[in-house]
C-alpha cells in the first residue's frame, strides 16, 4: 500500500503544481460533471429508448435508432433544421452589423460617451423574459405601438398582428433576438477598438489615409479576433435561443418559429416524449459541434494572421 | 487633430447614435407609457370609419393623456398578492447562485490564471464548451436528476443547474483579471516562505477584490436573467417561483392586465438596473478585458 501511495506522490516540482492546480479546479469540475457532462451522457442513452410519462415507473425500452430515423426521416425535420440556421444566420449578422456600427459610434470623439454606453446596456441586463414582455405589447394586434404605428404611416391598412402570422412572426423574434444579442456585441467591439494602439491611426492620418480606409484597413483587421470570436458564441447562444421564442410565438404560428430547440422542448416536456425529445437534443449538440469545428478551422488560419495575446506571456 | 469632425460628421454621428438608442430603449419607454395607462386607455381604439386611417393625433395620444396615472403601480400587488414574494425570491436566488458560483469559480480561476501544468488548455475549452448547452437541452436529464434527489420544486432546482451554466463563464472572467496581478508579488512571498494557499489567501484575493465584485455582479445579473427556464421546468411552487414566472399571473383567463404586467415587470428589473448603475463603469471594463490587447 504504501508503496503504491510513493507511485503517485508528486516527485518533480511540475508535478506538484499540476497536482495543486488539479485540486484548485476539482470542486468546480465535478459541479461540471455532475449537472452537465452527466446529463449530457443521460441524455445520449435516452435518445435510444421510447421513455415517456408511461415508462417513468417501469423503465424505458431500448429501441436502438428508431427515434432517430423517426426525427431524421421525418417530413419536418429537413424545414425545422433549415429555419434554425436561416434564424441564426440572419440574426448573428444584424447583431454583427449593428454591434460594429454601435462600437464605431460610441467610439468617436462624442460627448456623453459614458452615459450613452451605459444606456445601450439595458437589454442585456434586464432578464430576458421580461424584455420579451415589453415586445409582446409592442407587437400587439390592436393596441401595439408597432401595428398603431404602422397603421398611422400608412404601411399597413388597418390593425397588424405581428406574431399572427408566419413571415411576420418569425421576423418580429429575429427582430426581438438581435435587440437582446447586440449591446453584447457592441460592447465587446467597442472594448477591442479601444484596444488598438494610438500610433497606428496617428501614422495613417499623417499618411493621409481617410476615415473610412482608417476603419477598413486598421480597426477592422485589429478587431478581428473579436469579431470571429464573438461570431461563434453569438451563434451558438442564437441557435439554442428558447425564451425569446417561447414567450413571444411558443413557435408558432403554424410552426412558423420552431426551431430545433423549440422542437426538443415541445416534444420532450409538452408531448413527455423523452426519448425522442433526447434525440433532437442530441441532434442539436451534433449540430453545433460539427459547425463550431468547420467555423474554427476555416476561420483559424486567418485569426492565425493576427498575433491574440491572451494568457501567454 | 484626427479626432476632430466637419458638422455634417457630427450631425451624422449624433443622428445615428440617437436611432441606435431608439431602438435599445424604445421597448422600455413604451413598458414605462403602458403601465401608466389605465386599462381601458390601453384597449380603447378610435372608431374609424372604412377608409379612414389612423391619425397622428390618435397614434400621439398613447404616448400622453390626462388619464394617466401610477395606479397600476398600487393595483398590481393586490392583482397578484404574492408578487413580493417573487421579487423576494428572484433576488434570493440570484445571490445564491452568486456566492455558491464564486465558491468553485475563484479556487479554479487562480489555477488556470497562474500555473502551466497539464490539462490546461483541454479542460479550459471543456468548460467553455459548456456554454454551447443551453439549459434546454439538458433539461430532460436534470430533471430527473432533480427529482431523484428529491429537489424539484425546491430552491434547489432554480439554484443548481443556475451555478452550473454560470461557472464557467465566472472562470473566463476571473482568470482575465488575475493575468493582470503581475508574477513578482506571488514570487516574493515565496521567497519569504509563503505557502500556496497563503499566498493566494493573503497576497492575491486581496489584489482580486476588484475583479471578484464585478465577476460576482456579472454573475448575479446572469442568474437574475436565466431564472425563467428553469423555473418553468422545475419549479411548480408558487412560493418559490422568481418574478419572470411569477409575472404570467397577469395573464389571465379574460384578459391580459398589461398596464399592471408593465408595471410589475420594470419595479422587478429595478434591482439589477441599479445595481448595474453604481457598478457599470467597472462592470463594462471588466466585462471586456478579455476583448482588449495588451
Amino acid at each position: 500500500m504504501k508503496q503504491f501511495i510513493e507511485i503517485f506522490k508528486p516527485k518533480t516540482k511540475a508535478q506538484t503544481t499540476t497536482l495543486f492546480a488539479w485540486a484548485l479546479i476539482a470542486p468546480a469540475a465535478l459541479v461540471m460533471f455532475w449537472v452537465v457532462v452527466w446529463p449530457l451522457y443521460e441524455t445520449f442513452r435516452l435518445s435510444f429508448t421510447n421513455a415517456n410519462l408511461g415508462t417513468l415507473m417501469t423503465g424505458a425500452d431500448y429501441i436502438g435508432w428508431e427515434n432517430y430515423e423517426k426525427v431524421l426521416g421525418g417530413r419536418k425535420f429537413p424545414a425545422i433544421v433549415g429555419r434554425t440556421f436561416y434564424w441564426m444566420f440572419l440574426s448573428v449578422g444584424f447583431k454583427m452589423v449593428l454591434g460594429l456600427i454601435g462600437a464605431a459610434l460610441l467610439a468617436s470623439n462624442i460627448r456623453a460617451r459614458g452615459v450613452i454606453r451605459a444606456l445601450v446596456m439595458p437589454p442585456w441586463i434586464v432578464p430576458i423574459a421580461i424584455g420579451c414582455f415589453g415586445w409582446l405589447w409592442m407587437y400587439n394586434g390592436h393596441f401595439g405601438l408597432l401595428s398603431n404605428f404602422a397603421e398611422m404611416a400608412g404601411i399597413t391598412d388597418g390593425p397588424f398582428s405581428f406574431l399572427a402570422y408566419k413571415q411576420s412572426a418569425f421576423y418580429s423574434a429575429v427582430v426581438t433576438d438581435v435587440w437582446i444579442g447586440t449591446p453584447m456585441v457592441t460592447l465587446f467591439f467597442l472594448a477591442a477598438m479601444q484596444g488598438v494602439p494610438k500610433d497606428l491611426y496617428e501614422a495613417a492620418y499623417v499618411d493621409g489615409a481617410s476615415r473610412w480606409y482608417r476603419f477598413r484597413r486598421i480597426t477592422l483587421p485589429q478587431i478581428m479576433p473579436t469579431i470571429i470570436s464573438m461570431a461563434l458564441l453569438s451563434a451558438i447562444w442564437t441557435f439554442n435561443s428558447f425564451e425569446i421564442i417561447w414567450i413571444l410565438t411558443e413557435g408558432g404560428p403554424r410552426g412558423a418559429t420552431t426551431t430545433l430547440i423549440i422542437d426538443t422542448f415541445k416534444t420532450a416536456i409538452f408531448s413527455y416524449k423523452f426519448g425522442a425529445g433526447a434525440t433532437r437534443a442530441v441532434l442539436v449538440v451534433l449540430i453545433l459541434g460539427v459547425f463550431s469545428v468547420i467555423y474554427l478551422t476555416v476561420l483559424g488560419r486567418l485569426s492565425k494572421k493576427y498575433s491574440y495575446s491572451g494568457a501567454q506571456k | 487633430m484626427m479626432d476632430k469632425y466637419s458638422l455634417l460628421h457630427k450631425i451624422g454621428i449624433y443622428f445615428s447614435i440617437a436611432l441606435f438608442l431608439l431602438f435599445m430603449l424604445l421597448p422600455f419607454v413604451e413598458m414605462f407609457i403602458a403601465s401608466l395607462r389605465p386599462i381601458t386607455h390601453l384597449f380603447s381604439r378610435p372608431q374609424l370609419e372604412v377608409g379612414e386611417t389612423l391619425s397622428f393625433v390618435d397614434f400621439m395620444s398613447r404616448f400622453w393623456s390626462d388619464k394617466m396615472s401610477f395606479q397600476a403601480y398600487r393595483d398590481m400587488w393586490v392583482t397578484v398578492p404574492q408578487l413580493p414574494r417573487y421579487i423576494f425570491n428572484s433576488v434570493f436566488l440570484s445571490t445564491a447562485v452568486t456566492l455558491i458560483s464564486l465558491c468553485f469559480v475563484v479556487p479554479a480561476a487562480y489555477a488556470y490564471a497562474r500555473f502551466n501544468f497539464r490539462g490546461k488548455s483541454l479542460s479550459l475549452t471543456l468548460f467553455l464548451a459548456v456554454n454551447m448547452f443551453s439549459g434546454a437541452v439538458l433539461l430532460i436529464p436534470l430533471y430527473k436528476l432533480l427529482r431523484s434527489y428529491g429537489l424539484l420544486n425546491t430552491y434547489w432546482a432554480m439554484i443548481i443547474p443556475g451555478v452550473a451554466f454560470l461557472v464557467p463563464t465566472g472562470i473566463w472572467l476571473l482568470k482575465s483579471f488575475l493575468e493582470k496581478i503581475p508574477y513578482e508579488l506571488e514570487e516574493a512571498a515565496f521567497v519569504d516562505g509563503a505557502s500556496r494557499l497563503y499566498t493566494l489567501r493573503r497576497v492575491i484575493l486581496p489584489l482580486a477584490v476588484p475583479g471578484l465584485v464585478v465577476v460576482g455582479v456579472a454573475i448575479f445579473i446572469g442568474a437574475y436573467a436565466q431564472q425563467f427556464l428553469f423555473a418553468l421546468t422545475f419549479n411548480q411552487n408558487r412560493d418559490y417561483m422568481p418574478l419572470p414566472a411569477g409575472i404570467f399571473e397577469f395573464i389571465g383567463y379574460q384578459t391580459v392586465l398589461w398596464n399592471e404586467m408593465m408595471a410589475a415587470s420594470l419595479v422587478g428589473i429595478l434591482p439589477v438596473l441599479l445595481i448595474f448603475l453604481f457598478m457599470q463603469k467597472h462592470l463594462i471594463a471588466g466585462l471586456t478585458s478579455g476583448a482588449v490587447k495588451e
